[in-house]
């Protein structure tokens, strides 16, 4: 291999057993691809929420404000959260209520907490195409079920946040939560 | 052909000793040992939780701290519950209320730290003109770095006779024409420290200064862990590059 | 004119592509099997590490853009965001600030090499012209970059630099104002800087590929200066320097590593760990090194007007280099005499280097007077005269030439005639 115009074609050795220029290349050519995919890393995780974003993913909520029948709404990852307080009215309303009366059948224990009926905790944007529902607070329009009332196109939800009127097409969603004392919820 | 590059060489390496020099005028600053300051350093963080201590109890009464959230302080060792604790201890503004007030309640670790003053107007008034600069960043806005601020808290001492002094100025030899509108913010025995450790005006300045360095460089030892794994990779890879380079060119003449 | 190209390509989805746009028969051509003088020395990696060096820029830069708010009220602040909050937000950052000190490291070499080997001679006097729009282009762009962290030194730096403008006679307070889309430097000059300092990378993009054009029109210069006589004087780019290039890039990365790791902030100014504030000047307004020699030029005139023209006069005088050479030998090692007065020229830069560095009084004025006049001198006077006198040592037959004689690598002095340089 002393000519150099026969190096370019030379550079596989001809018998095409492993040499070791082969197994340098074969290291070099790894390396070089472990080392992309180091630097890609680092550019795509500074696109997953930043830590000040991570810091508002759970929100805690001190319960102790909201009396009966009084609700309030919170902000928890961008979305309106209506934590409501029912009374025991309310509460019986919503568990006598028969399931195929409902368009999107589900029991009100399925939608609260065990042991923690009068909170009804529940993401507050209608079903139908995104609006927030009126009705957390006692002053505004509750609609005939007397939960919430979606102003944009009629809707209407029950005290569990079902819907009780088209055209939405299904509850209210509920986020997670949990009780970390009896008047103080995590969300998230 | 020689003569030449060996000046500029000279110039070179002249200009490489001056830049340091330079860097400091009049009183030259004392060198310390910081747990930080080698290739490996990293922050001795029972000294940075200390230092916390003594920013809580003393800096934050005039310096804010406001490119730091409380959640932040997971960096320094300090656990979830101990932080929601020192955050919920501070009253912070938090948006309005139903009818459109103001309103207050307890910080959460998402919070800001919260700033002694409203703004720049307020701080200013209260402390006779002179703005107490933010500390977030203050290890990297001064040249010298820890070893200036060291200096400054360790710097107030009496005037020499003659030195002019204006209202409301104190005497500090390391501070840039030796008036501050600081007074001596550290003592022996400022702080009570829980751990035993001495706290006599040494000690609480390193320590202060350990987390104001973290405060400003909080990925400081992350950055230094990747860093030697990074160089070690591209050194192997200069290596297996040359070699590969070496046995292909051997055949070039 | 439509016709297909008949590509030669054996995989079938590859030679479908190239049949219908060849850009596969292209790359093979310019960096495949593209013919390059077989004696470059390792200055010849830097125009490779540049590419590089504005990859990483764009890339990084575009994933900061994500998070920066180029705002004078909140521009700063993100900053801090990016570096404490984003993933990784602190690597990013840290590795576009050191990059741009990397990329002038990284050009300035590539430009010193070009001239002590007479890169910009015929036939490559448009080649050199598009590097230096590449120069001016990347110091604008640095120079906008610094301005948007919008830390102290970025708005003194900022105010300094467009008052520049103010010295013309008549026209210089309009162009200022104009600049600043105010009365002083503000959030519309911030937006504007931004706004242009996302866009002028991407025309530098484009220049480099018409320098890139250029340059394989010419081919490329070579240490020995002379040009390629024979298919025995080149080797295919790929793998030969393909391969050579791979080993400076991994000792640049190397580099740059231990700057961003290990010493971000070495380049940096403390001023700038400060928020701007219009209403007070820091003590001492330093660009940053990279621009130190040229704030020395403008310094050392105590005209305002002539000590700006000067300013500029320094980069548009590397314009009309090729026709300021008188010499017809390119490389230095034939040029007994210069070989010597280029070192004493970068001398002159780096002690206008330390002389922008310090405050401009007592022996650093004298200094960087001395230095500003020997730097035009050099262009002016003694690259025009010393053509003429000087007498180049004997040119070597062809780059190959030395080898087949029997002796290594070196130039052969007095085995060939004096021969002057060929047009290719």
């Amino acid at each position: 291999m002393a000519d150099s115009s026969a190096a370019a074609a030379a550079h596989h050795a001809p018998s095409g057993e492993v040499t070791k220029r082969d197994l340098l290349q074969l290291i070099a050519v790894a390396g070089a691809a472990i080392g992309a995919g180091a630097i890609a890393w680092p550019l795509i995780d500074s696109m997953n929420p930043s830590k000040d974003v991570l810091a508002l993913s759970s929100v805690e909520v001190d319960l102790t404000p909201v009396t009966e029948g009084q609700g309030i709404t919170i902000v928890w990852q961008g979305k309106p959260i209506f934590v409501r307080h029912r009374t025991a009215a309310e509460i019986k309303e919503a568990q006598d209520v028969k399931l195929s009366d409902l368009i999107e059948p589900q029991a009100d224990s399925a939608r609260v907490k065990a042991g923690h009926d009068q909170w009804i905790v529940l993401i507050g944007i209608c079903t139908h195409l995104g609006c927030v529902p009126l009705g957390n607070k006692p002053s505004d329009p509750r609609g005939e079920w007397g939960g919430w009332f979606c102003p944009c196109h009629g809707s209407q939800y029950d005290t569990s946040g079902r819907v009780r009127h088209g055209p939405a097409p299904a509850n209210l969603a509920l986020p997670p939560y949990a009780f970390e004392s009896d008047t103080k919820i995590k969300v998230g | 052909m020689r003569p030449l590059r060996s000046l500029l060489a000279g110039v070179f390496a002249a200009g490489l000793l001056a830049a340091p020099a330079l860097a400091q005028e009049g009183e030259s600053l004392p060198h310390q040992k910081w747990s930080f300051d080698s290739l490996f350093g990293t922050f001795d963080l029972a000294a940075a939780q200390r230092g916390f201590q003594v920013y809580s109890n003393v800096c934050a009464n005039c310096h804010s701290l406001q490119y730091l959230h409380y959640r932040d302080l997971s960096g320094i060792g300090l656990d979830g519950d101990e932080i929601k604790a020192i955050a919920a201890a501070v009253t912070v503004p938090q948006g309005l209320d139903d009818q459109g007030n103001p309103k207050d309640g307890p910080a959460t670790p998402a919070n800001q730290f919260r700033s002694p003053f409203a703004n720049e107007k307020a701080a200013r008034a209260a402390n006779n003109g002179a703005l107490p600069p933010d500390l977030s960043l203050i290890v990297n806005a001064r040249e010298g770095g820890a070893d200036y601020i060291y200096g400054i808290l360790t710097g107030f001492v009496p005037a020499p006779s003659g030195f002019k002094m204006q209202d409301g100025m104190y005497y500090n030899k390391m501070f840039p024409g030796h008036q501050i509108g600081m007074p001596q913010p550290l003592q022996d025995g400022t702080v009570e420290y829980t751990d035993g450790t001495s706290n006599n005006l040494d000690q609480e300045a390193h320590d202060v200064i350990t987390f104001l360095s973290w405060a400003a460089n909080p990925e400081l030892v992350e950055r230094k862990q990747i860093g030697v794994r990074v160089i070690l990779f591209l050194v192997f890879m200069a290596g297996i590059t040359y070699a590969v380079k070496r046995k292909l060119w051997s055949d070039v003449h | 004119m439509a016709g297909l190209h008949k590509s030669e390509f054996a995989n079938p989805v590859i030679n479908w592509i190239d049949t219908r746009l060849p850009i596969f028969t292209m790359m093979q051509k310019e960096y495949g099997v593209f013919p390059t003088p077989k004696n470059f020395n390792y200055l010849w990696n830097f125009g490779a590490l540049a590419m590089v060096n504005l990859m990483i820029m764009i890339i990084t830069g575009i994933f900061l853009a994500m998070n920066y708010q180029p705002n004078t009220e909140l521009a700063f602040g993100s900053v801090q965001h990016i570096m404490r909050d984003v993933n990784y937000g602190w690597l990013l950052r840290y590795v576009h600030q050191n990059g741009a000190s990397m990329f002038f490291i990284v050009t300035y070499i590539h430009i010193f090499r070009g001239m002590y080997y007479g890169s910009y001679k015929n036939p490559r006097e448009l080649l050199w012209i598009l590097g230096v729009v590449i120069l001016i282009l990347m110091m604008a762009t640095a120079f906008m970059g610094y301005v948007l962290p919008w830390g102290q030194m970025s708005y003194w730096g900022a105010t300094v630099i467009t008052n520049l403008f103010s010295a013309f006679p008549i026209v210089g307070p309009k162009i200022v104002t104009l600049l600043w889309g105010g009365f002083s430097v503000d959030n519309p000059t911030l937006n504007r800087f931004f706004s242009l300092h996302y866009l002028l990378p991407f025309v530098l993009v484009g220049v480099i590929f018409l320098h890139v054009a250029a340059l394989h029109i010419t081919g490329s210069n070579n240490p020995l200066g002379i040009d390629v006589k024979s298919p025995q004087d080149t080797l295919p780019f790929h793998p030969y320097y393909t391969v050579k290039d791979s080993v400076g890039i991994c000792v640049y990365l190397a580099v740059f590593a231990a700057l961003v790791f290990f010493a971000p902030n070495y380049l940096g100014d403390p001023n700038n760990f400060i928020p701007a504030n219009p209403l007070q000047t820091p003590a001492d307004i330093v660009p940053e090194w990279y621009f130190l020699p040229y704030y020395a030029i403008l310094r050392s005139v105590p005209n305002k007007l002539l000590g700006v023209c000067m300013m500029f006069g320094s980069l548009l005088v590397l314009f009309v280099l090729p026709w300021l050479d008188t010499s017809r030998v390119r490389s230095a090692r034939f040029r007994p005499i210069y070989r010597q007065l280029i070192w004493l020229w970068v001398v002159a830069v780096i002690v206008l280097g330390v002389c922008g560095a310090h405050k401009p009084e007592g022996i650093w004025v004298i200094l960087s007077r001395v230095a500003t006049l020997y730097y035009f001198l050099h262009f002016l006077v003694i690259l025009p005269v010393l053509g003429k006198l000087e007498r180049p040592l004997p040119l070597p037959e062809s780059i190959s030439q030395p080898v087949l004689g029997g002796r290594g690598g070196g130039p052969l002095p007095g085995s060939a005639p004096a021969k002057p340089m060929e047009k290719a």
